[in-house]
């Protein structure tokens, strides 16, 4: 009995600092890199609220603030063995902050299809839920309740020009579509997924995500923010008209480093 | 007898094998933050410096010096002067008048909930990294209390009083700047505010009334109000987002406020978002104090928008002068805006005066 005591102590003490790494030494984790771009000039913090640019449909803008969330980086393998991290980065630019993430999620090295959520789809865009997403260091990041709830995907904000070359401001905000016009409130979840590519995953990997800013007004849609600059939350259409811009090319795939 | 020594053992190595080598020597009697349970359902952990944790003895010690006046120059005016808590913590004059009569240019900001200030930038101009940053900006603020550190500092040593409640709140009874500042910041993340109307509302225990109701949705509704983003909403209820806007006051700046300490002209003309809660006791309003009434601020976000080139693109309505609320929208934002007051963050007795 004594025997056993001891050994049970060995055991637990040995635990209290067990490195979670001790068994997995065959799983790694992979790191991802966000950068940003207009049609391949990259942005900079010094281009916000400075640098015009052309959009697709010919209208001048700026851009002032881009924040976005990502969600469920998935590594899936040849043989449909599926790695999901299950969580989320929020990422804003001109802050410079999460441009570098590593989702919570281990494999093996070896190769994989990988993905992730553009925002959080229906499953994980629930009301309230994520206190450091209810209020952010740079303010809250939810959705009112009369639009649905749940959270932002993205805000992209800034200046265009109209057409009497007035400054005005744009508010470019993805969120779930929901039309306020129908009873009950409907609902259609406009976050998408991502498919990367192909990815070697090794010890040290990491995965650069390139977003093209101007892919957002450019593809299928032209947009004209002479119409569509604001307000667009409760704007069922324009909801989609984003998620489809998005989904078309926005994200690819960057540099792969080992 | 075996058994428990065994376990004894365990539970000892187990402890002692995670034991930071670094614990500090001297502690004092633990004092959590009281959490609203709002708070903690919504919000993330507040934020307390591992080099400063909340004390009893700590947060009794900067409850004292807050309303002390030993702090200014002349020995007259304490941080109370200008951070009443009958007026949450905020002063009821456009511009505070220091030690030498001198009137500030800014509004004094009220203090609660800091504690859950995510991006950590504190005064109008975010001109503050920490709350223990910002202690000795007014004390040594030549048109406020007017003082040096080491003149503050050389006045508490000399007293019978303070260096044992350092003594008991650090371990010392040597005072510094340090054990100051982080003193009166633990003091004041004890400035929770919680408990308005709106949050029992929330809790269940309140019910709005229609014109509290339809304000609510007025400010939620990003085609009349839109104020959720820049003012949190029932998810977020700090009703602030502790960031900086340029929300359209003047054409030309006569404060820069954000640029004037980070010197990017694009911060030219950016004020942090204050908190909408307390609005009833927290008059005047904006920066500079220019409007005494809620019904001019919602008047300016209303018609009274005018352009700058920094203007925040929230304003997006900047062309028709504002967001052109009709009269029962007004006045409907306004009873929704009052009901996020706070009367029991007034009469809280561990706020007041103990000396």
């Amino acid at each position: 009995m004594k025997k056993v005591a001891l050994l049970l102590l060995l055991v637990v003490s040995t635990m209290g600092c067990k490195n979670d790494d001790d068994n997995t030494a065959s799983l790694v984790s992979v790191g991802f890199n966000f950068t940003h771009n207009w049609d391949e000039n990259d942005i900079q913090n010094s281009d916000f609220e400075t640098t015009q640019y052309i959009n697709a449909f010919g209208t001048e803008q700026t851009i002032s603030k881009l924040v976005y969330l990502i969600s469920d980086i998935t590594f899936t393998t040849a043989a449909g063995m599926v790695y999901d991290s299950g969580d989320f980065n929020l990422v804003d630019v001109r802050e410079g902050t999460n441009l570098s993430y590593t989702p919570n999620v281990q494999v093996p090295p070896g190769d994989y299809a990988v993905s992730f959520t553009f925002g959080f789809d229906d499953e994980d865009n629930i009301d309230g839920v994520y206190p450091e997403l209810n209020q952010t260091a740079e303010g809250p990041w939810g959705v009112p309740a009369m639009l649905g709830g749940g959270y932002h995907y993205m805000r992209l904000e800034g200046k265009y020009k109209d057409t009497a070359a007035m400054d005005i401001g744009y508010a470019y905000h993805a969120i779930r579509a929901n039309d306020m016009n129908v009873t009950p409130l409907l609902l259609e979840d406009t976050s998408f997924v991502v498919n990367l590519g192909q990815v070697t995953v090794s010890n040290t990997t990491d995965i650069e995500i390139k977003m093209n800013v101007a892919e957002w007004f450019k593809n299928p849609n032209t947009w004209n923010l002479n119409i569509l600059f604001a307000t667009l939350m409760p704007n069922f259409e324009a909801q989609k008209m984003i998620s489809e811009n998005g989904a078309q090319g926005a994200f690819s795939l960057g540099i792969v480093t080992q | 007898m075996t058994h428990w020594f065994a376990f004894g053992l365990l539970i000892s190595l187990t402890v002692f094998s995670c034991t930071d080598d670094e614990g500090s020597q001297y502690a004092a009697t633990p004092a959590p933050l009281k959490t609203p349970l709002l708070f903690q359902e919504l919000l993330s952990d507040p934020l307390i410096p591992v080099s400063n944790p909340q004390t009893v003895e700590g947060i009794a010690l900067g409850r004292k010096l807050f309303y002390d006046p030993i702090l200014s120059g002349d020995g007259t005016q304490a941080c109370a002067n200008c951070h009443g808590q009958e007026t949450t913590f905020t002063d009821p004059l456009r511009f505070s008048i220091g030690i030498d009569g001198i009137a500030g240019r800014r509004n004094a900001m009220p203090l609660f909930n800091m504690a859950w200030n995510f991006n950590q930038k504190f005064f109008w101009d975010g001109r503050s990294s920490s709350m223990e940053e910002q202690v000795f900006d007014p004390i040594e603020d030549p048109i406020e209390m007017h003082n040096t550190a080491e003149n503050a500092v050389a006045s508490l040593q000399a007293t019978n009083v303070y260096p044992d409640m350092f003594a008991a709140a650090f371990g010392t009874t040597t005072i510094d700047r340090t054990l100051v500042s982080k003193a009166i910041a633990q003091f004041e993340r004890t400035l929770i505010s919680a408990n308005s109307k709106f949050d029992q509302s929330l809790e269940g225990t309140a019910t709005l009334t229609p014109s509290e109701a339809n304000g609510l949705a007025v400010f939620m509704d990003e085609s009349r109000g839109d104020c959720f983003h820049c003012h949190g909403s029932p998810n977020s209820p700090l009703w602030t987002d502790n960031s900086f806007h340029n929300n359209g006051l003047d054409e030309i700046f006569t404060d820069r406020g954000l640029g004037e300490f980070t010197g990017d002209p694009r911060d030219f003309g950016l004020f942090k978002s204050p908190s909408l809660r307390n609005l009833a006791y927290s008059a005047p309003y904006m920066h500079d104090g220019r409007f005494n009434t809620l019904d001019e601020v919602i008047d300016h976000y209303s018609e009274g928008l005018v352009f700058s080139p920094t203007i925040d693109p929230l304003m997006k309505t900047i062309a028709q002068g504002g967001i052109q609320l009709i009269e029962t929208d007004k006045e409907d934002l306004k009873a929704f805006l009052l009901s996020l007051s706070d009367p029991s963050f007034l009469s809280n007795p561990d706020f007041q005066n103990p000396n």
